[in-house]
């Protein structure tokens, strides 16, 4: 295999394959990336056996073939080239060495062979669609901080994709991610094709590897899913997942909906409050206490061994009195969702669970715990 | 040089009798008046409480511990002679001593019987620090005014008292810090009375095995093995940075012990580090059904010590022992602490539904650690378990019907498996 392929375009595919390598690996083929060139692409391929990306570039080929190098090393190299460098990639089957030229830079790294490159099974996917890369975003964005890393609860460690019931009528693609703690609920409009699709729990890592192909607003995404595997793929890039085998708990008794006492708030405000008196606690669940009454509502911290802190904020709220405690760290992460209007949040007692959502969109719902302050 | 009668408490001059009672039992040193720090050890606790309550058992071998299955917890002296050893699985004990009486242990009557002696020790200096049920420390500093009769003189009258009124003995150890104290009480077992002064320290440790050290294990003597330290003449060859590097935090207290140093204060109030609970079965078992029965019961206890203490756990462990004597141990870190029997009980329950290994187990243990004070625990419930809050108020109505009317008086079925 020959090829030469600009410094710009190798380092977005080699960085790609790289991110998905894990970094302690016990089989060591599953460290490299595999390289194909024919035509005039060349296509890199990394997989952890759960998670497999390929990215294809166009590249011009000198001599077609195969082979599989480190992802981290090539990545380094790549990424230390001076920008618009010409880099040619020689494998050597004699030497079963792969040499890197650019310029008067010259690198020779170990290969091992294609054929002992686990290549993920293709399989039937049940479902078949097209969503653009903006509404992607917004249901993983959203919804990904509150995925639980609880290895024990393993079905919680990824977000459920599934088709429901939109809060506002007809159908709809929903994301929901939680820890037990606290859950987020995205809709977006159900695609064409989506239907049938069956509710799949994509687990973290895809959802981290999933973002990257998803910055350009304009991109449309195809989607496939299977009870299995669910792949997202652009033009030139294909990313595949196996899914979480395991069962999503029931969400929906959880959302909370006789929840009466309304409380608006501008977000960044709030947001701001609650991690200005956050500072004085230094435990690792810092809990804030929330005192609402009229148009009014105090936000304070008391810790015994280190301090204590109040603000007071100006706010909507008509219902009687209430106290209630949540850790700080849970209501900065769902106020930081709220983007456009004020932050809307519905609570019962202080012991049941709070509802909160921007203005009163209830295609992004949230759901934190309190906590005994 | 001083000596005392450990009979009739007499402070002699030293001398093969004594010259009141005609007891042989004189203990004399040079520094005897002058130490405080001391290490009281009872010998073969279990055994010398069954031996007193059944006097029959006195001139047999005794061993304390469970059933056929399980290990020796304690062995009397009779049965020690034979090579019977703590600790030791009870098929090679009975095989060493087969007729050797084997008592299961009544852990209520040696409770009793160890309060009754730390009462006696709290007599003597309010520094009581009791390591297990049977062993404890104390620093008699400053006691001579109140007692009017020096340290060594009221811990030979305690032992004598332990003797007399509950019918057990004890070994003291009595030096200037609580390493060596500890290391004396185990120097002339039974009804022994050590001392190590000042000023034999170094002699005295420079050919002793550094397993000596409490808390000195295969794990550890294997590494200082590697580094060539057996005795602690060869600790004395090391420089303290070098022990630090190699060891950690380690080196620093191994150098400092080599010395014959050690500055930790006999503290009543030694702070507990996690609560935990174990059991081996009567027959190895990887049935379920029989393990969640255990898990269930083992998590009442641990949540009944963790209420007692006013603590709560971060941290919940599950500690298997198969039957090969390899023991697996899983732990999960809990959002908010707990000292609920029912949290306790569910999380071990996912670790060990999780744990991937087919058993058959001969030891189950669950526990929990990073402990916090109760005030902060159990403060914020799980959206996925709305019952959660139910059965925590549940747990503690429990918890109030049992304390006035018995521990038997209400119990979940799942404690009947």
């Amino acid at each position: 295999m020959k090829i030469s392929i600009e410094r710009g375009t190798l380092l977005k595919a080699v960085a790609q394959a790289q991110s998905v390598v894990e970094r302690r690996n016990t089989i060591p083929i599953l460290a490299n990336v595999l390289i194909e060139a024919e035509g005039d692409t060349a296509q890199f391929r990394a997989t952890d056996l759960d998670i497999e990306v390929v990215d294809k570039a166009p590249a011009q080929v000198e001599r077609a073939g195969a082979t599989t190098v480190a992802a981290t090393t090539l990545h380094e190299i790549v990424r230390k080239l001076p920008d618009g460098a010409l880099v040619t990639l020689t494998s050597d089957a004699a030497t079963g060495r792969l040499s890197v030229d650019a310029g008067r830079s010259n690198f020779s790294l170990a290969t091992l062979p294609r054929e002992d490159f686990p290549v993920m099974a293709t399989s039937e996917y049940h479902s078949n669609f097209t969503a653009n890369a903006a509404m992607l975003r917004r249901l993983f964005d959203k919804s990904k901080f509150a995925i639980s890393t609880e290895e024990t609860r393993y079905y919680l460690n990824g977000v459920y994709m599934h088709v429901s019931d939109a809060a506002e009528g007809g159908k709809a693609l929903r994301c929901v991610a939680t820890d037990g703690h606290r859950l987020a609920r995205i809709d977006a409009p159900l695609p064409l094709g989506a239907e049938d699709m069956p509710g799949v729990i994509v687990p973290r890592k895809t959802v981290g590897e999933l973002r990257k192909l998803l910055d350009d607003d304009e991109m449309d995404i195809a989607v496939s899913v299977s009870e299995t595997k669910v792949r997202f793929a652009t033009p030139n890039i294909t990313l595949t997942s196996k899914v979480i085998d395991g069962t999503f708990p029931d969400y929906t008794r959880v959302i909370p909906v006789g929840n009466t006492r309304r409380l608006e708030v501008d977000a960044s405000e709030f947001a701001k409050a609650v991690d200005r008196v956050a500072t004085v606690s230094s435990e690792r669940s810092r809990a804030v206490k929330l005192q609402l009454e009229e148009d009014r509502l105090v936000l304070s911290v008391n810790a015994p061994d280190s301090g204590a802190a109040e603000e007071e904020l100006a706010v909507a709220y008509g219902d009687e009195r209430l106290e209630i405690g949540f850790n700080a760290k849970y209501l900065l992460e769902i106020a930081s969702q709220v983007d456009r209007e004020n932050a809307v949040f519905l609570f019962n007692s202080s012991g049941d669970p709070t509802l909160m959502r921007e203005g009163n969109d209830e295609s992004a719902v949230y759901v934190v715990m309190p906590m005994r302050v | 040089m001083q000596a005392l009668c450990r009979d009739c408490l007499t402070q002699i001059a030293p001398q093969r009798r004594c010259p009141q009672c005609g007891s042989p039992r004189i203990k004399s040193h040079a520094e005897l008046f002058s130490l405080s720090i001391a290490h009281m050890d009872c010998d073969a606790f279990y055994a010398s409480v069954e031996k007193r309550d059944n006097p029959d058992l006195a001139s047999r071998p005794v061993i304390i511990g469970g059933g056929k299955r399980g290990v020796v917890s304690t062995a009397c002296y009779v049965a020690r002679i034979r090579g019977v050893r703590s600790a030791m699985p009870m098929f090679q004990a009975l095989k060493l001593c087969p007729d050797a009486e084997v008592i299961k242990p009544r852990m209520s009557v040696y409770v009793e019987v160890s309060r009754a002696v730390r009462a006696m020790m709290d007599e003597l200096t309010p520094d009581v620090e009791p390591l297990s049920l049977d062993e404890a420390f104390m620093d008699l500093s400053g006691t001579e005014k109140l007692h009017g009769k020096p340290p060594a003189v009221m811990l030979a009258r305690l032992v004598k008292r332990m003797k007399d009124e509950l019918g057990i003995t004890g070994s003291i150890g009595l030096s200037h810090n609580k390493f060596l104290a500890k290391v004396a009480s185990d120097l002339d077992k039974p009804r022994g009375f050590s001392v190590i002064g000042k000023a034999e320290t170094s002699e005295f440790l420079h050919d002793k095995p550094v397993r000596l050290i409490w808390g000195i294990g295969p794990a550890a003597q294997a590494s200082l093995d590697k580094a060539g330290i057996r005795y602690f003449s060869d600790l004395l060859r090391w420089e303290k940075l070098d022990l630090q590097q190699r060891f950690g935090g380690m080196g620093e207290r191994l150098w400092h012990l080599a010395r014959g140093e050690d500055r930790r204060r006999v503290s009543a109030h030694a702070p507990v580090k996690s609560i935990s609970k174990e059991t081996t079965f009567f027959e190895d078992t990887a049935h379920m059904e029989v393990l969640d029965g255990h898990l269930w019961r083992l998590a009442e206890q641990v949540a009944d010590r963790a209420k007692a203490r006013a603590l709560a756990g971060r941290v919940v462990t599950l500690k298997l022992k198969r039957a090969n004597h390899s023991s697996l141990t899983r732990r999960i870190s809990l959002h908010s602490p707990t000292q609920l029997a029912d949290t306790i009980y569910r999380r071990s329950r996912e670790l060990l539904d999780q744990v991937g290994d087919e058993g058959p187990y001969r030891l189950l243990g669950c526990g929990i650690s990073e402990l916090v004070p109760e005030a902060r625990a159990d403060t914020s419930g799980d959206l996925l378990d709305p019952m959660a809050g139910k059965r925590a108020e549940a747990e503690r109505a429990t918890d109030a019907i049992r304390k006035r009317f018995g521990n038997d008086a209400i119990l979940k079925g799942r404690a009947l498996r």
